[in-house]
């Protein structure tokens, strides 16, 4: 497959950045995304150019390490995949394709398509967890049954692999989906829940903090979430976050 | 120097409790004043920086993704091990000990192996209390399902995202102390030297990689849980960035590094498709439960298939060669890593392969998804002889215990796996090799200790499944914290150490030097062209099998390779920056060595024994041929300027408790 590449180029945090233009030829329907840009990478560092700055890791749609933004949608056109997960076979001989880093204010870009997403961490710092020693020292798992539906429905919560495509693709710059994931995992699940009023209040106050937006329930979120996860979870956390609001 | 291993005094299933209770204590008040470095944020070091931080330390955790919910635990998929018997299927600690250590084909340590499994149900406590959703059945309790190796169903999972679970239980207690200022936390570093101070050591030299900022952070310990090194091959399971760097620096310091040449070939991967591709991706095990592995019987059936003349399903039942369940009658399909790989290798080098390359045999549920169907008719009172029906229902349940997995295969291949079967074939995963440590996890540095992956102790020549998230979740949990207490009690009145010390100038200028080195050169290939080529040479002459002739060769051709690298490598852009480039180069630098020492270790032990298949030590059926009375022991080398100058340690292996035989899983 020949190619045009439209690449947004950004030596680092301060530059100002522009989307360069190159081609590219070679590319087989069977190579990932990701392994066609370390073609397009390779065919750069051979021709004295400079290779393009991208996040990736596992390449098998679990790290939530790769992102980008594809012809206009975040991990491009192929539903529930991420980046790494998404292959040639999706374009056309003769394609032109827009690369973009995932864009957000609360996402600054580091260079080129790679962005930093460190506010989520700081979000679960606020609450992301369950107070409890890490000692061993704890009761015996089967002591307290979960309702398979129960603990099911936690598990779909926390298959977010946090990568921002929820951020990048709302017009709001949103983080809801993903700290509404987070909430509902322990929200569903007998434990932590002595701690479920502060952990709301303090996850949703860290994540207006960063400069994320608000939800206006355009769903754009769940579309483009590799992993599926569901807006039911923004109203799971609105309700949490209302009956902790009038505890609190 | 001699091997001291440190294993206590007594009997096996009362070492640990002994040993807990005569160790030194640090007092609450004193651990304040005591820093830890955690190199790696893992389930090995995610899970004991979060300990030690709870513990009171300070803890200065570093990790070289953009979030420590990102290393690569998190991809395991199949499930955990724990010896908690809720099937009441016979199941012990004893057990669990004896199947691990039999599975390793007796070349792990007795008492680190009936410490873990001791430890083990602790782990499950533990997870589910951090609010991690291990899968439930109806009545509300745990859930667990069989692997290979082992005749009970042992594994607790979370359908096929296990490690992701577990990974963010560890990263949430990691939370909770960096949100209280326990732990600072680094990410996007490297660690690229290690800091000994009178014989300890007392620090690292991390790169920051968005500024390229060569930084010093001193402590009174560091802990090394980096993972493995798998991607010496180029083509692994492992995530890209997965490196040796940490391990590596520290066994240029003096750590030894024992049983190199051990690494766990996974049968059930998906197939090698063309000379672009950049990694392997593993089909978990667990799919071994339900999936049947076969090839076809006739060598012209199987040619037909490659040619694309037929398929897989065309093919009669008597047509088809199952051959695990063939020659492995008692574990059929559930046989161990090793031993189903080399049964699929040796039927593909035999001509039977299925794909264009001849490297794949087929993983089948068509069985599965027909036995599921009848049941759930039954159950719902349906028509069991409508097959259209069968299919639907079997269908969905196959999906419900391996949805994602069937998702993933179908988005790589492009083939629906639910009407076709599977193309699965062997590729490098877990590394068993590591650096040595004792008894207290502790490296031949005094004050360096290693976990999880990153160290050699528990799995021996082979690895069963899900038996790498348990020990990682062991060492870091349960076991470092009380070693390290013991190492650092008395550092108590030691007060901070000052990174103004000649240490840390002189390792700081040999990172600086290293890297200068790198970016004046004037090269012509990328780092990527190089360690292509030092995975093929990796793949064909140490791979799954190997021999004599082809380790030397492979020896010469790392070292050669390694030299025309340092002449020829090319790392664009600035180290004053990001730059992916470099980090890559300073990482394969070290895979360049530490493939070397690999061969090495292949070729002195003569035998074969788990993941190590020497094709000059095999029975007349083709099984690994161990020689106990001369390799029971680890071998642990010692670096002595390059890996071909590298001196051999013995620690030999004392078997109390299991009596060494052929394993057997027939």
């Amino acid at each position: 497959m020949k190619l045009t590449l439209k690449i947004w180029r950004q030596k680092n945090a301060q530059d100002k950045g522009a989307m360069v233009d190159y081609k590219i030829d070679g590319i087989e329907p069977d190579m990932s995304f990701l392994e066609m840009l370390d073609v397009f990478n390779e065919q750069q560092i051979n021709t004295g150019g400079d290779p393009v700055a991208f996040d990736h890791d596992c390449r098998e749609g679990i790290c939530g390490m790769c992102s980008l933004f594809i012809n206009g949608e975040a991990h491009g056109p192929d539903r529930g995949v991420t980046t790494c997960q998404l292959h040639m076979r999706m374009f056309k001989d003769g394609d032109t394709i827009t690369i973009e880093p995932f864009r957000a204010a609360a996402f600054p870009v580091v260079k080129d398509l790679v962005v930093n997403r460190s506010a989520f961490d700081r979000i679960q710092h606020a609450g992301g967890f369950v107070s409890v020693n890490t000692s061993g020292n704890t009761i015996d798992a089967n002591t307290i049954p979960v309702n398979k539906q129960d603990a099911d429905a936690a598990f779909d919560a926390a298959t977010c692999i946090g990568c921002g495509a929820c951020v990048a693709t709302c017009k709001n710059s949103s983080a809801m989906l993903f700290v509404a994931a987070k909430v509902s995992q322990y929200a569903l699940l007998p434990q932590g829940q002595v701690e479920a009023v502060d952990r709301v209040l303090n996850m949703v106050k860290q994540m207006d903090d960063e400069g994320f937006g608000n939800c206006t329930n355009t769903g754009a979120c769940e579309v483009e979430c590799p992993k599926g996860i569901s807006l039911e979870n923004i109203a799971r956390m609105n309700r949490e976050y209302l009956s902790a609001s009038m505890k609190g | 120097m001699a091997l001291d291993s440190k294993i206590p005094d007594g009997a096996i299933a009362d070492k640990w409790t002994n040993y807990k209770d005569h160790i030194n204590l640090v007092n609450p008040a004193n651990k304040r004043n005591l820093d830890i470095i955690v190199v790696g944020t893992g389930l090995a070091g995610g899970s004991a920086a979060a300990t030690l931080a709870e513990l009171g330390y300070n803890v200065k955790a570093f990790c070289f993704q953009d979030s420590p919910r990102r290393a690569h635990s998190i991809a395991a998929q199949g499930g955990i091990n724990a010896a908690k018997n809720y099937k009441g299927d016979g199941d012990s600690v004893y057990r669990l000990f004896y199947d691990t250590v039999k599975g390793g084909d007796y070349r792990a340590r007795e008492s680190n192996v009936h410490r873990l499994a001791e430890v083990s149900s602790n782990i499950i406590d533990q997870c589910v209390a951090q609010g991690v959703p291990l899968a439930r059945e109806y009545g509300g309790l745990l859930d667990n399902r069989s692997f290979g190796g082992t005749l009970v169903s042992r594994t607790f999972y979370a359908q096929g995202q296990t490690g992701q679970q577990l990974l963010l239980g560890a990263y949430s207690a990691m939370n909770r102390q960096i949100g209280r200022g326990k732990i600072k936390m680094h990410n996007r570093h490297e660690m690229l030297e290690l800091v000994i101070i009178d014989g300890k050591a007392r620090g690292i030299i991390a790169r920051n990689l968005i500024t390229g900022e060569i930084e010093r952070h001193s402590a009174h310990a560091v802990v090394i849980g980096s993972g493995g090194y798998g991607n010496v091959f180029f083509l692994s399971t492992n995530a890209m960035g997965s490196n040796a760097t940490a391990a590596w620096k520290i066994h240029k310091k003096g750590a030894f590094f024992a049983n190199p040449c051990y690494t766990q070939i996974h049968p059930t991967c998906i197939p090698v498709s063309g000379d672009h591709q950049s990694k392997l991706t593993l089909m978990s095990e667990s799919l071994r439960n339900d999936g049947r592995i076969w090839v076809p019987a006739k060598l012209e059936d199987a040619k037909a298939i490659r040619e694309g003349k037929k398929k897989a399903t065309d093919l009669a039942e008597a047509d088809r060669d199952y051959f695990l369940e063939r020659r492995y009658p008692a574990f059929g399909n559930l046989v161990p890593r090793d031993v189903a790989s080399r049964a699929a290798k040796e039927r593909c080098d035999a001509g039977f392969g299925v794909n264009k390359t001849g490297e794949a045999v087929y993983l089948d549920f068509a069985a599965a998804i027909k036995r599921y169907g009848a049941e759930a008719a039954y159950v719902k009172s349906l028509d069991a002889n409508d097959s259209a029906l069968i299919t639907k229902l079997g269908t969905e349940i196959v999906k419900s215990k391996y949805g994602n997995l069937f998702q993933m295969y179908y988005k790589i291949v492009d083939e629906d796996p639910y009407t076709s079967p599977m193309m699965i074939y062997p590729a490098v995963h877990y590394t068993m090799g590591g650096t040595w440590v004792d008894y207290n996890l502790m490296t031949t540095i005094p004050g360096c200790f290693s976990i999880g992956e990153s160290n050699f102790s528990d799995h021996g020549a082979n690895r069963l499944g899900a038996s790498a998230l348990m020990q990682g979740l062991a060492d870091g949990y349960f076991v470092l914290p009380y070693t390290i207490g013991d190492y650092l009690a008395p550092d108590i009145k030691m007060g901070a150490i000052s990174t103004d010390r000649p240490e840390f100038v002189e390792a700081e200028n040999s990172v600086k030097e290293l890297i200068a080195n790198f970016m004046d050169n004037k090269g012509t290939h990328s780092v990527d062209y190089f360690h292509k080529k030092l995975g093929k040479i990796m793949w064909d002459k140490v791979g799954m099998a190997r021999n004599e002739k082809g380790l030397n060769e492979a020896i010469s051709e790392i070292a050669a390779l390694r030299e025309e690298f340092y002449k020829d490598v090319k790392v664009p852009g600035t180290d004053k920056g990001f730059n992916q480039e470099l980090e890559k180069a300073i990482r394969v630098a070290d895979f360049l060595e530490l493939g070397e020492l690999f061969a090495k270790d292949a070729l002195h032990r003569n035998e074969s024994c788990g993941g190590h298949f020497r094709e000059e030590y095999q029975t007349e059926e083709g099984e690994a041929l161990r020689d106990d009375e001369n390799f029971a022991y680890v071998a642990a080398w010692e670096y002595k300027g390059k890996p071909s100058d590298a001196v051999l340690h013995k620690e030999a292996l004392v078997y109390e408790n299991i009596k060494l035989v052929q394993r057997s899983y027939k």
